[in-house]
């Protein structure tokens, strides 16, 4: 076991965790923040996504190691208080959920996107999210969703 | 998120848990204001599968909702369904909303909690609204009724000169004159129960029926907030894996745990064939499942994914017909042309992203449990049996669920985990992993359609011969106008190397897409477009304007689209539903891969309460329809599941979900019917006959992979 220290949502949090331990077991169980989701345990869902430094990344194949002294978000920490982020408000306006357990996912993984490319095409949207997988089939929404808060974060309008 | 935290997020203003049996009992025990209870015995109403709505239990008839307008005007509605992303949560109470002149936010839906809640079968079946709308209406119209009455006492006003209106019963003439609910119910207990059917509201006057309203647990859903089964922690709460078989009927040679005692804090478990490991920390239970060696002994594979079909025509054994009109025989004999084919369909998974998850602890001799269940009612009981305690010492709380399909009915997990609560005397929490998933989640069965059809050549059907080894009866009866028809469905105990059951719109997809290509492929024989050939033989006018209705929206002409581009037809009907999918697909000849380019869906379901809602769900069935016409198997050898992960088992994903478009035949004065399963019963027969249209390979077989189109095509 090992002090681990990273920030966690904006806060500096000092975990016990022995460095190889996975880092979605970690949030979960040890920080209590159940919002990221297990859902097939080898990367090939999106369950577990997460931002890092910015960037989505899948948790559950990540030792919490190696985020050590960086910026970790989780669906938890998307929000300021009440005011949704534009992706989560974005993701309510288009009904983009139905049962909701891959919605976290779903949303950290367009906030890193979007990140990474302020402006994309619907192509680039739909590539963007491909290796993210909804059994309910609420793609198209989704679609519709991260196109329009990408809409909005430029200054237009989210309709 | 803590135990004392779901009360807070879930159970708002939620009286505490009261006694399960003896439900009459719990009304006493509710606080004031006014209680509406509503039973199945009042009306005449199925609430289990078609088959079996004659073994409903004295529970399931004594009392199965109830309404309760509390003294500070918040509405409670307590039903036994729950909410698994088909959106019910949000059109029941749109329901309650528009009957009882209530907005939408006052209402706070309580599901599926055993102690809270009356009793319930199950949701499936696309059942919830069928079923609870008309009688959550008629115990609204009889709420308002006696709102009414008590307004005219505090108003001293004659009753018909008073009318309800946004949760106030106000006067007609004077709308200053008003009074609320809540004023009217405070210190107030009254109980009624419905006998007769009140009088509802026309559907020329709704204002929220009809209306498209975005889910009302949407918020808890985008910021994580909502609990599901295995984000439950409680104090001192131990993490359990199990150690699994590498096949269904395998059985343990030898166990040896010393490796996994090893750990520290690990409890290991070997009792009744439940051997398992459990820890604090999930990690650690885990590394020391997985340390422990066992030797199993494998029965030797009988049948796999290639050899299944034959097995199953060779050991289903058991037929009974479910259809017989005129004489199958004498109609193939006269018939001018015969077509006839086998349809071939494998096993698939439920896949919900959220794996079976329970959790539970006792509070002294009483378990207290969250499940993953469609069947609370249903988990709770089996529960009750395997522990032997009696049912009420067993309380299956309210959760959101992420996914079911069908495949959340049955609950071994439930059972697992109260198992090792019970052992350990701690609270327990088992989650399958995936690779569990895949095994002892029941598949949906592989199955065998035969048909044997005869057509004239002015190209009215004249015999349907239906020969169905697996996939069950429903959706199966004709509505071609055939005169000699004959369905036979044929099963057998012993076929499949695993569990099945149901799965979204169960058999149906199966033998719709076994129906709608034989349909094509004999409008083909007769030299006929699949449309136009589907409006000769249909008389029925419901199908018949959902049919004009997808033709005109879709803006068919002609099945060939293009160059290596065809437009396929599905006609299917489901839980009261008649869906037409027309579906446009291009295919690379060389590769042989499907892109699916266009949806367009017709569905006449009665009544559509939330046509936001109906859309959703109709998107959803036909993006999760794609996986199963396309991609999705089952790769087995004897008991053991070989595809047990995302990697191998591809379900639809963004990038092949195309333009959707859902048009409704809306009749806002039928009764509504189902809408969480009819539409994905279309998909694989348009698909296939999209398929064959646009390149001219007729694949018989589902997934309609890129190697059997080459196959077909060669």
């Amino acid at each position: 076991m090992e002090q681990i220290s990273f920030s966690l949502n904006n806060k500096t949090v000092m975990v016990e965790a022995n460095p190889n331990d996975i880092l979605l077991w970690v949030l979960r169980t040890k920080l209590g923040l159940t919002g990221t989701k297990y859902g097939c345990g080898i990367g090939f869902c999106g369950s577990c996504t997460i931002l890092v430094d910015g960037e989505a990344m899948r948790s559950c194949g990540m030792a919490v190691s190696e985020v050590a002294g960086r910026q970790v978000t989780t669906i938890e920490g998307l929000a300021i208080g009440d005011k949704l982020h534009p992706v989560q408000e974005s993701f309510v306006m288009h009904d983009a959920q139905q049962c909701g357990y891959c919605t976290p996912g779903m949303i950290m993984n367009a906030v890193g996107l979007l990140n990474n490319n302020p402006n994309p095409s619907r192509e680039e949207i739909i590539e963007g999210m491909n290796d993210n997988l909804c059994r309910c089939g609420s793609y198209r929404r989704i679609t519709n969703a991260v196109e329009s808060a990408a809409k909005q974060m430029n200054g237009g309008s989210n309709k | 998120m803590k135990e004392n935290q779901i009360h807070q997020l879930y159970f708002d203003n939620v009286d505490q848990p009261v006694r399960s049996i003896n439900r009459r009992n719990f009304i006493k025990k509710l606080g004031g204001g006014l209680i509406i209870v509503f039973s199945l015995s009042s009306f005449a109403f199925k609430s289990r599968s078609e088959d079996d709505h004659d073994k409903r239990s004295d529970e399931e008839l004594d009392l199965n909702a109830y309404l309760r307008i509390k003294e500070d005007g918040t509405v409670d509605c307590y039903t036994g369904k729950i909410e698994m992303g088909q959106g019910v949560i949000t059109s029941l109470a749109q329901v309650l909303a528009e009957e009882l002149e209530i907005p939408m936010n006052t209402i706070n839906m309580v599901m599926g909690d055993t102690e809270l809640c009356p009793y319930d079968a199950g949701t499936w079946g696309s059942l919830t609204t069928r079923f609870f709308d008309p009688l959550l209406r008629a115990a609204a119209a009889e709420a308002k009724a006696e709102l009414l009455k008590l307004a005219s006492v505090k108003l001293q006003c004659a009753e018909s000169e008073l009318m309800n209106k946004d949760g106030f019963v106000v006067s007609k003439t004077d709308t200053k004159r008003k009074v609320s609910y809540a004023e009217l119910t405070r210190g107030q207990k009254i109980v009624k129960t419905i006998s007769a059917p009140p009088k509802l509201k026309k559907a020329e006057d709704f204002k929220t029926i009809g209306q498209p309203i975005i889910s009302t647990d949407a918020i808890k859903k985008v910021t994580g907030q909502a609990v599901y089964t295995s984000d439950i922690q409680l104090p001192g709460m131990l993490y359990a894996y199990l150690k699994r078989p590498p096949a269904h009927g395998a059985g343990l040679k030898s166990l040896d745990v010393s490796r996994a005692q090893s750990i520290p804090g690990v409890t290991i478990i070997n009792e009744d064939g439940l051997i398992a490991a459990l820890h604090n920390d999930p990690l650690m239970a885990e590394e020391a499942m997985v340390k422990m060696k066992a030797e199993w002994e494998i029965p030797e594979a009988k049948m796999n994914t290639a050899s299944i079909f034959e097995h199953i025509l060779k050991t289903a054994d058991s037929s009974r017909t479910t259809e017989e009109k005129g004489d199958v025989a004498t109609g193939l004999q006269e018939a001018e042309n015969i077509v006839e084919a086998n349809y071939l369909d494998g096993y698939k998974a439920h896949a919900s992203i959220e794996t079976h998850a329970a959790t539970a602890q006792f509070e002294g001799d009483k378990l207290v449990m969250w499940a993953s269940t469609q069947t609370p009612f249903g988990t709770r009981e089996a529960v009750a049996d395997a522990l032997n305690i009696p049912l009420e010492k067993v309380h299956i709380k309210q959760i959101f669920i992420g996914g079911g399909f069908g495949g959340k009915i049955y609950n071994q997990q439930a059972i697992e985990c109260a198992k090792l609560a019970r052992l350990t005397g701690k609270p327990v929490q088992v989650a399958w992993s995936r690779q569990e998933e895949f095994m002892y989640d029941w598949f949906r069965p592989a199955a065998v359609v035969k048909v044997k059809a005869g057509v004239q050549n002015n190209g009215r059907l004249s015999a349907w011969n239906f020969d169905i080894y697996c996939a069950g009866p429903r959706g199966t009866q004709d509505f071609y106008n055939i005169p000699n028809v004959k369905t036979q469905i044929v099963n057998g105990k012993n076929v499949h190397p695993f569990a099945t059951g149901a799965w979204r719109a169960p058999g149906n997809n199966t033998t719709t897409f076994a129906r709608e290509s034989h349909i094509d492929v004999v409008a083909e024989r007769v030299g006929m477009d699949p449309l136009e050939f589907r409006l000769l033989n249909i008389e029925d006018p419901k199908i018949r304007k959902t049919l004009q209705l997808a033709k005109e929206t879709f803006g068919y002409t002609t099945a060939k689209t293009g160059t290596n581009r065809g437009c396929g037809i599905a006609i299917g009907a489901d839980a009261g539903t008649i869906v037409v999918l027309l579906a446009e697909v291009e295919i690379d000849p060389e590769t042989g891969v499907v892109k699916p380019l266009r949806m367009v869906c017709a569905q006449d379901m009665g009544q559509v309460v939330n046509p936001h809602g109906a859309i959703v769900q109709t998107e959803g069935g036909l993006t999760m329809g794609l996986g199963y016409a396309l991609y999705e198997d089952i790769e087995f050898t004897g008991g053991a599941v070989e595809t047990q992960n995302f990697d191998t088992y591809d379900i639809a994903k963004f990038a092949i979900t195309p333009p959707i478009e859902c048009v409704f035949v809306d009749d806002m004065n039928a009764p509504p019917q189902g809408g969480g399963e009819p539409a994905i019963i279309t998909v694989g027969g348009a698909i296939a006959n999209a398929v064959y249209h646009a390149c001219g390979a007729r694949v018989n077989q589902m997934p309609i992979t890129p190697q059997r189109i080459l196959e077909a095509l060669a």
